[in-house]
């Protein structure tokens, strides 16, 4: 209760529930491996987890795995992000494409497109090309959506207002348009990167031939679990990275 | 004698929406009337009656039906930015520029020479008493220095003509007194030309030299009143015999269109729900 109305003694409360919660998690883990005698095959030991994780990192046996994983990732990203923006822009001139184009994509969006990754393996190969492709498609409506809803609703008053004191078009976008859409946008961005990513990670444990998701999957196939749960931890701790680089920059871009 | 003649309004009319169309509304009709140089007219009359339609229509923002609208001789079409500023009822400031970014972009967009766009802004926001704010962003403001700063960014343009459509009509009472005060002694240092759209009967008999009275929709002038005292004006003369004789002249004459416009509004909205 006294921590409600006071800013900073919740914040630093909440994150100590936070930790607590996770520490308890892996201690859960650890006595069901330990105590509670959990088959390993099913669940490793965290300890012989960690050991096997450290190996992964001294060995440098991801390095190909991410690399390949994470150019899938920045070409999708960049294909998604290039696509929706001019998509976007060019739909939110006019309130008849508006109209007609964003219950569309909205409709898109909510269905599962990853469904049809045999149809993009069938066309673009187990290879990267298939992920990336799937990858591309999924990020594509988060980002066209929000920049249509930042360029296709700016406050009618602005750009009368600025139309009456001469602006040209150059500067109605540049001045008005494009710092009021701006922060809907990134929000978009930061959006369609999450499903990017997850898309990636995804079709590559479903169907490929090289990076992180599938070498999960291939662990998991040859019953290697401590292993397997080691590259798991290894995403997630990528993937946290990533996700938290791409907030910042977020909250960096809507402050200017 | 044309000379004399700030803005020439000839039989405009204005309609939204096509003549088939169910929306279709007439605002404006067959409306005349001139504005002297250096006089502030201020437009009363009922909701909907068409004194902000004729306003957008006299700054060149919208076109109108039939009729044609002259600044300073010349016809007018689209925005005159460089004889013709606007003070909007709110929100017409940008929320991610300060207050003195706002007012230095109407220049740029104006196409002010950049050495002098800094004095100007200084100058105008000195002028509207918002010299200590000039950092400030529109969203940390109160409503009322919000609309001092959209005044300040208009009066940097440095226009022979002002176009206000109901700049203190989001504000409280005693706000918009104390800005209607600051305003009469402003302007009355400047040579400007100004319309100022209001719906209060007392903000129009102590800022105009003339009041236009609106006739419910579709607008027209009814009746324009002169309002002959000297600017600016001394707080004093909101409680003046003058004052409140004026003021009633007024309300007889609106009464009966804001009786009109009540009555149009309850069946337009009968007929939605039907």
């Amino acid at each position: 209760m006294a921590g409600r109305s006071g800013g900073r003694g919740w914040s630093l409360g909440s994150r100590a529930v936070q930790a607590a919660f996770l520490i308890m998690l892996v201690v859960l883990w650890y006595l069901a491996t330990t105590r509670w005698r959990v088959n390993p095959l099913l669940l490793p030991n965290p300890v012989a987890v960690l050991r096997e994780l450290g190996d992964i990192l001294r060995s440098g046996e991801f390095v190909d795995d991410l690399r390949i994983t994470l150019t899938e990732l920045a070409i999708a990203f960049a294909l998604a992000t290039a696509g929706g923006i001019v998509t976007g822009y060019v739909i939110s001139r006019a309130a008849y494409l508006i109209r007609v184009f964003e219950p569309l994509f909205a409709g898109i969006y909510s269905i599962p497109i990853i469904l049809f990754l045999p149809l993009y393996v069938l066309f673009f190969g187990l290879g990267p090309a298939s992920k990336i492709a799937l990858g591309a498609t999924i990020g594509f409506f988060p980002i066209v959506l929000n920049t249509i809803a930042g360029f296709g609703y700016v406050e009618r008053m602005l750009i009368v207002a600025a139309r009456s004191m001469g602006a040209s078009d150059y500067q109605l976008f540049r001045y008005v348009l494009l710092p009021a859409a701006l922060p809907v946008i990134l929000t978009g961005l930061r959006m369609g990167f999450t499903i990017v990513l997850l898309s990636i990670i995804g079709s590559e444990t479903i169907a490929s031939l090289a990076g992180l998701g599938h070498r999960i999957v291939h662990l998991a196939e040859g019953m290697d679990m401590a292993r397997m749960f080691a590259y798991i931890a290894f995403v997630v701790v990528i993937a946290v990275v990533l996700n938290m680089i791409v907030s910042t920059l977020e909250a960096r871009g809507k402050r200017q | 004698m044309t000379d004399d003649i700030a803005i020439r309004v000839r039989g405009v009319s204005h309609h939204f929406g096509e003549a088939d169309e169910a929306r279709h509304v007439r605002a404006l009709l067959d409306t005349s009337l001139d504005v002297a140089r250096g006089e502030l007219l201020c437009l009363i009359g009922p909701s909907g009656c068409g004194k902000s339609t004729l306003l957008n229509v006299m700054g060149g923002l919208l076109e109108p039906t039939t009729g044609n609208v002259e600044i300073g001789g010349k016809p007018a079409r689209g925005p005159m930015p460089r004889d013709i500023a606007f003070v909007f009822q709110e929100n017409a400031l940008f929320p991610w520029n300060t207050v003195f970014e706002n007012v230095m972009l109407g220049m740029l967009f104006q196409g002010v020479a950049k050495a002098e766009r800094e004095t100007r802004a200084r100058r105008s926001l000195e002028a509207v008493g918002l010299a200590g704010f000039t950092e400030h962003y529109p969203g940390q403001l109160s409503g009322g220095m919000r609309q001092r700063a959209a005044l300040a960014r208009a009066l940097s343009l440095e226009t022979g003509i002002l176009l206000m459509d109901e700049p203190f009509g989001a504000l409280d009472e005693q706000t918009r007194m104390i800005l209607g005060e600051d305003l009469s002694v402003l302007l009355a240092r400047t040579e400007k030309t100004i319309v100022f759209v209001t719906h209060s009967l007392g903000e129009a008999v102590f800022l105009a030299d003339r009041v236009a009275v609106f006739s419910a929709r579709p607008g027209t002038v009814k009746q324009v009143i002169s309002v002959n005292e000297p600017h600016p004006r001394k707080p004093e003369f909101a409680t003046s015999e003058k004052f409140t004789a004026l003021r009633n002249q007024l309300y007889a004459l609106l009464h009966d269109e804001i009786r009109k416009a009540v009555s149009q509004t309850a069946s337009a909205t009968a007929d939605g729900a039907a």
